[in-house]
């Protein structure tokens, strides 16, 4: 936003009118409104706002999004390379709507492997709100997709070595790499701002034996303590409960740089007059907390959390891509890399390695957005 | 500066302390134990049942599996203090010979990362500060962000995927020559180490090297900043002079402590980058001991890795303190 576009809002120092009438209009500006405009000053955290918005919406309703189920196989097209939807014919036609070419399957004479070559003979129109496999979403039962074509098979980034659709899989597996996040820092937000909170107020014994212990969870190198906590989980135990249990486990080594943090603010606000006048005037530690102490420190809190996100997600998928993480017939991007964690495999099929690039921006994005918010809540910046 | 080591020190044997007692247990903490691993191994093997009741009862009476947890760690504790490692109920070996060479390596990849991220990225952060919004300035936040979104596990599989596709080869990156592997430690072996290294390095490194470069920029723009570099250049000071002894003497100090920070990310990354590679390192054999449930040998290998971390931010904490004043006369 230029310094134009905010002039409406900023308090004018010169008599210039802005309005015919010659009055000056001054509109002084809430403290949200200032953070809201500096954020949208940020392009970059912007897009990826609506880029992070965008991909939350299209993998909560995942069914819908994705052309086909994780589970389904189409032992037909084993390996299948991606295929891209076509809008210039070879004779430089326009086709529309676009259309993807079938894949015709033939062997090598020699070594037997799978060869897939596009069959520029059949044309598959792409639809949208196409039908396609029946499933169930917040109790609406519906055949209709997103995308995909009505007849025949339509593999946007290709199949895997048993034959299940990439993107779908892709499409799921950030349903859940991505919740991982946010739920794993939603735990940590809370446990690490009433520490910190408690830490810094309370101060004395009590503040050095929780200082004392967050030293020590911080002197744990991350990625050896989450295996040895991934590998305390029970086998037997269902996919989902094995998901939530990860989450807590990740939040669990999480949460203490940001009771640090927050502990740190608390002990420069609890001398400030109006914290004092709380307590003087009676409200108990528990109302001086969160009525005063928490709210100013809230800002912080929430840039440092979004900061941590990116971590949370890179851990579990670290951790599903070694196993130890979210448990099959639950997907996500750290067991999807799995598959291509063999030179075997990787060399033959190399579309395999796409989800990382949306593991690569769905990160980007959360660090885009974490700066953003934090030169948006910095109280020193300029408009 | 006396006071701050003995301090800083009796700290640091607090937090083992602590950190032997939660390794132990974690690794404790599963139902079961190794018995139930090696049941089932000795059932594979088609034993009958006396055999396999003979075989868990040697394990169980010589590693005092019976006995509660307290006693369990006492000796364990008591004997590491002593100098000895015990003895690692999934490999049939002493520990310390299984982790001889595997710690050596862990340490010298830990170390050799931690200077090639100082080396890079100091020079680098200085530069994106000095020759601020130029394009070398762009190039280098952009690469910074994409080596901070990407996971060095991932770094490792696009390694692997760019030597196959491109390059055409099928080994990526041992950390030997074939023909060096078994042989013993010698100059020429060490040279062979540093010379496969590299790329390891490079894999485990860049996320650290993306994160301190972006604290050496902003540090370096606060404090170039200053009136007192001003009043530097204008005494008519050479500007490499301004801004290596005036800037970077004042800027350096946060980069330290973030070097120090960075030494977890970097033992971290090292031990899941050995796992994608299959380096002879620390990081597959924790693993393995974590799933077979060998507590001895795995609570040691998780003590070992923290011991190296609070060490070196036991170093980090040090060297600030002889780099800043104000630290070492506040306490």
């Amino acid at each position: 936003m230029t310094q134009d576009s905010l002039g409406a809002y900023l308090p004018r120092t010169s008599t210039e009118a802005l309005h015919p009438s010659g009055a000056v209009e001054v509109q002084p500006l809430s403290f949200r409104h200032l953070i809201l405009l500096r954020f949208l000053k940020n392009r970059l955290a912007v897009i990826s706002l609506l880029t992070l918005l965008l991909s939350y919406g299209l993998t909560l309703v995942a069914e819908f999004t994705s052309p086909y189920s994780t589970q389904i196989r189409f032992l037909d097209y084993v390996g299948a390379p991606p295929q891209l939807p076509v809008v210039w014919g070879d004779s430089g036609t326009f086709i529309w709507p676009p259309v993807v070419y079938g894949l015709k399957q033939e062997r090598d004479p020699e070594t037997f492997v799978r060869i897939y070559t596009l069959d520029r003979e059949s044309r598959l129109p792409l639809g949208l709100l196409t039908r396609g496999e029946s499933y169930q979403i917040l109790g609406f039962e519906s055949n209709r997709h997103l995308f995909g074509v009505e007849e025949g098979t339509f593999f946007l980034l290709g199949t895997d070595t048993q034959g299940r659709d990439l993107f779908s899989r892709i499409v799921f597996g950030g349903r859940i790499s991505t919740t991982v996040g946010l739920l794993g820092v939603l735990i940590s937000l809370v446990i690490g701002m009433t520490v910190g909170l408690l830490s810094g107020y309370l101060g004395g014994a009590v503040d050095h034996v929780i200082q004392r212990s967050i030293e020590v969870l911080l002197s744990f190198p991350s990625i050896p303590l989450w295996l040895a906590l991934a590998a305390t989980l029970p086998n037997d135990w269902s996919p989902l409960r094995t998901f939530f249990l990860i989450t807590i486990i990740l939040s669990f080594i999480n949460w203490g740089h940001l009771a640090r943090i927050v502990r740190g603010m608390t002990l420069a606000l609890k001398n400030e007059e109006y914290v004092i006048s709380a307590r003087l005037s009676g409200g108990n530690v528990w109302w001086v907390l969160w009525r005063h102490l928490l709210a100013a420190n809230f800002s912080y809190a929430i840039v440092a959390a979004t900061l941590s996100i990116p971590g949370m997600i890179l851990a579990e998928t670290a951790l599903s891509f070694l196993g130890l993480g979210i448990q099959p017939p639950i997907v996500s991007w750290g067991t999807l890399l799995q598959d291509a964690q063999q030179v075997s495999v990787i060399s033959q099929y190399p579309w395999l390695i796409m989800p990382a690039g949306f593991l690569v921006v769905t990160v980007l994005a959360f660090n885009f957005i974490g700066d953003g918010l934090r030169d948006a809540f910095d109280p020193h910046a300029q408009l | 500066m006396k006071r701050y080591l003995v301090q800083r020190f009796s700290q640091m044997l607090l937090v083992l302390s602590v950190v032997s007692l939660v390794s132990f247990l974690i690794i404790e903490l599963p139902p079961g134990d190794f018995l139930t691993t090696l049941q089932v191994q000795l059932e594979e093997q088609q034993l009958s049942q006396e055999q396999i009741d003979g075989m868990l009862k040697l394990y169980r009476d010589r590693y005092a599996l019976d006995q509660p947890w307290y006693v369990r760690y006492w000796r364990w504790i008591s004997s590491i203090v002593k100098g000895d490692l015990g003895y690692s109920m999934l490999m049939n070996n002493r520990i310390d010979v299984l982790i001889g060479d595997r710690f050596l390596l862990t340490v010298t990849i830990s170390i050799t990362t931690l200077f090639f991220t100082m080396v890079v990225a100091i020079p680098i952060g200085m530069l994106s500060a000095i020759k601020r919004y130029s394009v070398w300035d762009f190039i280098f936040t952009f690469v910074g962000f994409i080596g901070l979104a990407t996971p060095n596990f991932l770094l490792a599989l696009i390694m692997i995927f760019l030597s196959v596709t491109v390059l055409d080869v099928s080994s990526v990156a041992g950390l030997f020559s074939p023909e060096q592997v078994f042989e013993p430690w010698s100059l020429p072996k060490v040279l062979d180490l540093f010379q496969h290294m590299w790329l390891v390095v490079i894999i485990v490194g860049t996320a650290g090297t993306a994160g301190t470069i972006r604290v050496v920029r902003t540090k370096m723009l606060d404090v170039l900043n200053e009136p007192y570099t001003d009043t530097a250049r204008m005494k008519g000071i050479s500007m490499m002079r301004v801004y290596f002894v005036h800037a970077l003497r004042v800027a350096i100090n946060p980069v330290i402590s973030s070097v120090g920070l960075s030494f977890p990310t970097i033992i971290s990354g090292s031990v899941i980058v050995a796992m994608v590679l299959t380096l002879p390192t620390i990081g597959p054999l924790l693993l393995r001991a974590v799933m077979a449930e060998d507590m001895y040998l795995a609570s040691t290998l998780l003590l070992l890795l923290t011991f190296m971390l609070v060490i070196g931010n036991f170093l980090a904490d040090l060297s600030l303190a002889l780099l800043d004043p104000r630290i070492r006369h506040d306490q």
